[in-house]
């Protein structure tokens, strides 16, 4: 059956969920995310760190590379980050 | 514009074609209208191609495959393909009969990226009777299995009711079972076959109380595995839903003939004329039609939800449930405590806990009277 929650640490690689789409929305002129009849629209903010979900790139690398060009502390984009990617984990649009 | 001055339109989310009535289950809560349309009076492949094409280019993100049983139409995977095609999430709402390994490959091949599959029960013995069709369980376990194993996301919904309740515990273990991503767990909404069915299915509020617990229950215990939806009922609310998040806001309805509807119920509100795709664009339809603008924004509202700080949070409720207790459609919700007409919600509690009768199985040209609202 089930196991652990999936939990998010900064070793973690992440991608989108099989059938899950990110994509830019020309009538909405804003990215969206698109999944089982679920409709994400992420922020300014949020659209950022997608981005720069990859399958490659760790956890770790996403809040470094978000530090460097936001002039921030790992901690305050840690902060802003980790819960994020939890939440779309446990909503299955994001997977380890 | 027909919209009043000060309402602004968005593009809508979503398309839920309703491709046909035909369908292998008789559920007596079925959220088809009572009088259900004929094979003959189905849309075409080609038109349905067109409104595909249409709803994307005015903005509509993902499209809901439904009915009755899409998989009744033979053109389904044709459907598919153009649905994707033209840009949209296609998401397929069925009951599994009939889905074997063979269509469902050449589904996802055109382009379906989720299925939707409704289980009645935990078990075989009151799912079948609930779904009104021996076997019904087996399959769907069987559609399930194939689903998965096609690597498709699976979202379960389970419709609950007084008569299947007691096993909701049982029916979340039957969707972590099955393998599901997502488990809808939805209170039947009291409209069509369901309302003439409304004193067999209301739950009691002990019976809710309950089931709320066990979902709060489950999602903790399965926060990361399955993720559940909970659809609460409106006979026991203190405010009301934001039905279809508004009027005319996000989503469209096309019928199987091609009627053009604000949500799957509209059609039961009298003296509106809805559009059909023959006739209209959906672009036009939905930003100059005057039945999409009626009940839009906030203009129409009367007292209680017009000076109401909610009237922008939850619409004024449902319009059909507001016409089919009070037979008014412009009237506040029942479901909202500040309606001069929740007493009637108060009565229909008070009736579906005095006795449990038959069910009236959803079938053609037998349509039962609605229950009359004045209690």
């Amino acid at each position: 059956m089930t196991g652990e929650r999936p939990s998010i640490e900064s070793s973690a690689v992440l991608s989108f969920a099989p059938h899950v789409r990110f994509r830019f929305d020309e009538t909405r002129k804003a990215w969206i995310v698109l999944a089982p009849e679920r409709l994400l629209l992420p922020d300014e903010q949020a659209v950022e760190i997608l981005r720069l979900i990859d399958g490659e790139r760790d956890v770790d690398a996403i809040i470094n590379e978000l530090a460097g060009r936001f002039d921030a502390t790992r901690e305050v984009i840690a902060g802003d980050v980790l819960p994020m990617l939890q939440d779309l984990v446990d909503k299955k649009v994001l997977r380890r | 514009m027909t919209a009043p001055a000060g309402v602004s339109v968005d593009p809508p989310l979503a398309l839920l074609a309703e491709l046909t009535h035909r369908c292998p289950l008789r559920c007596p809560y079925c959220s088809n209208p009572l009088d259900l349309q004929r094979t003959s009076a189905e849309l075409d492949t080609a038109t349905w191609r067109r409104v595909f094409a249409e709803a994307a280019a005015l903005g509509v993100l993902q499209v809901h495959f439904s009915g009755g049983e899409p998989l009744a139409r033979r053109d389904l995977v044709e459907l598919v393909g153009h649905a994707a095609t033209a840009g949209l999430y296609v998401n397929l709402i069925t009951s599994g009969i009939r889905l074997d390994a063979d269509r469902l490959k050449r589904l996802v091949e055109a382009g379906l990226e989720h299925v939707q599959l409704s289980v009645q029960d935990s078990e075989p013995g009151p799912g079948d009777r609930i779904a009104g069709l021996a076997g019904a369980q087996q399959a769907k376990r069987q559609a399930a299995a194939v689903v998965r194993a096609a690597g498709l996301p699976l979202t379960i919904n389970a419709v609950v009711h007084r008569q299947n309740l007691e096993r909701l515990e049982a029916i979340i273990e039957l969707a972590v079972q099955l393998g599901a991503d997502r488990l809808e767990v939805a209170h039947v909404q009291y409209y069509g076959w369901a309302l003439a069915n409304r004193a067999a299915l209301l739950p009691s509020r002990e019976q809710l109380d309950r089931a709320t617990a066990t979902v709060e229950a489950a999602r903790a215990r399965l926060a990361g595995h399955l993720v559940i939806d909970y659809v609460v009922p409106d006979y026991y609310a203190h405010r009301p839903k934001a039905c279809m998040g508004g009027w005319g806001r996000r989503f469209l309805n096309v019928t199987p003939s091609g009627k053009v509807l604000p949500c799957h119920a509209a059609e039961t509100l009298p003296g509106l004329r809805f559009p059909t795709v023959a006739e209209a664009s959906l672009s036009e339809i939905w930003y100059h039609s005057p039945v999409f603008a009626h009940f839009r924004g906030t203009a129409w509202m009367a007292e209680p939800c017009r000076s109401c700080q909610r009237r922008e949070i939850d619409w004024g409720g449902c319009r059909c449930q507001a016409f089919a207790l009070t037979g008014d459609a412009a009237r506040t919700d029942p479901a909202c405590s500040l309606s001069p007409d929740h007493a009637l919600l108060v009565g229909a509690r008070a009736e579906a806990a005095a006795a449990t009768p038959d069910f009236v199985y959803r079938q053609h040209s037998a349509a039962p009277r609605v229950a009359d609202p004045a209690i």
